[in-house]
């Protein structure tokens, strides 16, 4: 049992609009997993219902192998896309609310509440209201809400957006540090380099779909096509890129060097290794630059979709 | 887990911290004594002035007819001409000048009467003038026909129907009066408390939806919850209000009356002087007296019980379809078209309760609209002070009761669905869809 949350054939109709289809995941304990897909994909419907906020349709999801039920509200810390706060309500007054509601006593809240207050070095907030903190501010407050309880699950949903580079890296720093605690983290986006930086696991959802999922080494691996950046310095240049094209298939290639006559994609077959590649291009040229072209995430995402 | 009382907690305390609530806690008990004081002062300002009137009368019919009262002294002009009579009321600014022309004979009288002034006269003037003219010349017409005039005041009489209900049960004018008086006061309070806090409890939400809260708070607790804690807590911040209102203006007004010596009882409800109506032929005493008695003649244990269960039971599902009005739009603009339908049966009530119920309380059309959920708690509670016979309050207390869990489980439909939903304008079409989602 080593998946914390298990979707099963999960599928949602509002109205003859169909929001998921039979959408499968499983979410490994400890891992952060990337749940991607363009706007309107269907991301936030399967959250919600990790929430239970809505009901699937047909489906089941388990959390730690148990169907879903009310007491799981305290295992899980949801930090919605569209978030806010009472405006008129005191920060401290608001966070011992949200966090009652989660099922904290209110010295427990309090005590860490204090923990994380100083951990941000926002102690001077506690008496202010929501209204006059800027809206990097309420995020942060918002942030702490969503993991006082020490949820085992994290959902995120786009919990970098309204954060200055400064302070995404530091709620950054604090997610990669609550999975290294032992929490396993949910985590929705559209920005594919957080993706590349955190996620170990990713599944894309589109058009109601799940279309792609897995580990992302893994998928990576999938994708990648074989394919090799070359950077050379060789005193006849036409002459070694003509042999090249003899023998390899040759793609332009545009990566920035300081001083490499040829700069080539070249693609091999599966019967040639890379050591084979890079014996037949020492012996023509002096190699400076070999590097196996990987997929990032980002193209594996539009590829994926557009092939859809 | 039960989050009930922690939601409700921070929605009453919201409320009541809240800057335009606490001002209009104070402020409005504040300004509804100012105004009844002005408004007392004023009347009574106005009954202060002394108008002269000055009569010309050519035929002598109507001597020694009008009596000096407290705001009006009559002057009668004897031998003067027309001419002379203006001239000299204009001279000394009297109110103005009524004048009998002669006539022929007292039938002739009527067309000969007038009144000059300088600006058009009040109408309460004109009318105490005729009934005074009107009386006297019965009564020489009376005399004419060989009628003295002791046998005239021998005929006055003074009817008051004792009423008795077939199981020995008295009561009397003054006894619906009262009974009206207590529903109506019921009926209406009920009214203006679904009215304003109604609007609060709506406002609440939508505030919840606009400020994107909600999201968090729903991966909390059921929005059932949410909604119930909604609606318990800003009537008990309500209720608070209320008591304040009412300590604070029963203190304010014998305060003022206090120190202005403004006799409050010039200010009269229409209720008030209909009481003073029915007991204008007797003393003080024995009005005060009529009044315990008929208060004391009320159902008042069934009174409290009903007025308790009614109004909390009306209040609620009221409450739960403003929630669902909240839910279903973005901001309060949008609110109008979903209001019409609430308002409509209370405002219904409203009107069935104040011509019909006062008409006869047992009637059809107060009967059945005692009974219909949205109508009844008004209706009935209005109808109550005139005796209505058990069953009928349970019954209808049951549909009232069952109406709101229905209501309650329709508003919460709305909500779970309505407050996720931004930046649509919702129809009753699509709200309707919502419902099998």
């Amino acid at each position: 049992m080593n998946d914390l949350l298990v979707a099963n054939s999960v599928s949602k109709n509002f109205g003859n609009f169909k929001a998921l289809n039979e959408v499968s995941i499983a979410v490994p304990k400890g891992s952060i997993f990337g749940l991607l897909g363009p706007n309107g994909a269907g991301k936030t419907t399967l959250i919600r219902i990790i929430n239970q906020i809505t009901m699937p349709d047909t489906g089941s999801v388990l959390l730690d192998g148990q169907p879903l039920k009310t007491e799981h509200i305290r295992d899980i810390g949801y930090l919605p896309e569209e978030r806010g706060l009472y405006k008129s309500m005191k920060v401290g007054e608001q966070c011992l609310y949200l966090a009652q509601l989660k099922g904290l006593t209110k010295t427990e809240a309090k005590n860490r509440l204090k923990y994380w207050f100083d951990k941000l070095d926002i102690g001077d907030w506690w008496n202010k209201k929501i209204q006059e903190l800027s809206k990097g501010q309420a995020q942060k407050i918002q942030f702490i809400v969503t993991v006082l309880h020490q949820p085992k699950l994290l959902i995120f949903d786009e919990p970098f957006s309204g954060f200055d580079p400064i302070n995404a890296n530091l709620i950054k720093d604090e997610i990669l540090q609550l999975r290294d605690e032992g929490a396993t983290v949910i985590f929705s986006t559209h920005r594919m380099e957080s993706v590349e930086e955190l996620c170990d696991h990713i599944a894309l959802i589109h058009k109601s779909n799940k279309i792609l999922d897995g580990r992302l080494n893994d998928i990576k691996r999938q994708y990648k096509t074989n394919t090799f950046e070359v950077g050379m310095a060789s005193l006849q240049p036409d002459k070694v890129c003509a042999e090249i094209r003899e023998k390899f298939e040759v793609l332009p290639a545009t990566f920035k060097n300081l001083n490499d006559d040829i700069k080539l994609n070249i693609k091999i077959d599966q019967q040639t290794s890379p050591n084979d590649l890079l014996s037949f291009l020492t012996s023509k040229a002096e190699v400076h630059h070999f590097m196996e072209v990987i997929p990032s995430a980002s193209d594996i995402f539009i590829q994926t979709i557009k092939n859809n | 887990m039960n989050h009930l009382p922690l939601i409700v907690k921070r929605e009453y305390i919201t409320k009541v911290r809240n800057k335009s609530f606490i001002i209009m806690t104070f402020l409005s008990p504040l300004i509804m004594i100012a105004l009844i004081a002005v408004v007392a002062y004023l009347s009574q300002l106005n009954n202060e002035k002394q108008r002269s009137i000055s009569i010309l009368d050519e035929t002598g019919y109507l001597s020694e007819v009008f009596e000096d009262t407290e705001h009006t002294n009559y002057t009668y002009l004897n031998g003067l001409s027309l001419e002379d009579a203006t001239t000299l009321v204009k001279e000394k600014d009297d109110y103005g000048l009524l004048y009998i022309a002669k006539a022929n004979s007292l039938d002739d009288v009527e067309g000969h009467v007038k009144f000059y002034s300088e600006d058009s006269p009040s109408l309460s003037i004109i009318s105490g003038l005729e009934r005074q003219i009107e009386k006297r010349l019965k009564e020489k017409k009376l005399e004419l026909d060989g009628v003295t005039m002791a046998q005239i005041e021998a005929s006055q009489t003074d009817i008051e129907i004792a009423q008795e209900s077939f199981d020995g049960q008295k009561s009397s004018k003054i006894d619906n009066i009262v009974k009206l008086a207590f529903g109506g006061a019921a009926g209406y309070l009920l009214f203006m408390f679904i009215i304003i806090y109604g609007n609060m409890i709506m406002r609440s939400v939508i505030e919840e939806k606009t400020s994107r809260i909600i999201e968090v708070i729903i991966s909390s607790v059921k929005p059932i919850q949410l909604m119930m804690g909604k609606i318990i807590g800003t009537s008990l911040a309500g209720i608070t209000q209320f008591i304040i209102w009412v300590i604070l203006g029963g203190v304010l007004l014998f305060v003022v009356s206090a120190i202005f010596g403004i006799d409050l009882g010039q200010v009269q409800s229409p209720q008030q002087e209909m009481v003073n109506q029915a007991m204008q032929a007797e003393g003080p005493q024995v009005m005060a007296e009529n009044l315990i008695t008929a208060i004391s003649n009320l159902p008042l244990a069934n009174l409290i019980v009903a007025f308790l269960f009614f109004f909390i039971g009306g209040y609620l599902l009221y409450s739960s379809l403003y929630a669902a009005i909240g839910a279903a739009v973005d901001n309060e603009t949008d609110t109008q078209q979903f209001m019409l339908p609430i308002l409509m049966p209370l405002i219904l009530a409203v009107y069935v309760g104040v011509f019909t119920v006062i008409e006869d309380p047992h009637g059809t059309v107060s009967t059945v609209f005692s009974f219909i959920p949205l109508t009844s708690p008004v209706v009935m509670l209005m109808r109550i002070p005139f005796g209505v016979p058990v069953w009928q309050q349970i019954l209808s207390l049951v549909l009232l009761i069952g109406t709101f869990v229905l209501a309650v489980w329709f508003a919460a439909k709305i909500y779970r669905v309505g407050i996720l939903m931004y930046g649509k304008k919702p129809s009753y079409k699509e709200i309707f869809k919502w419902l099998k989602y």
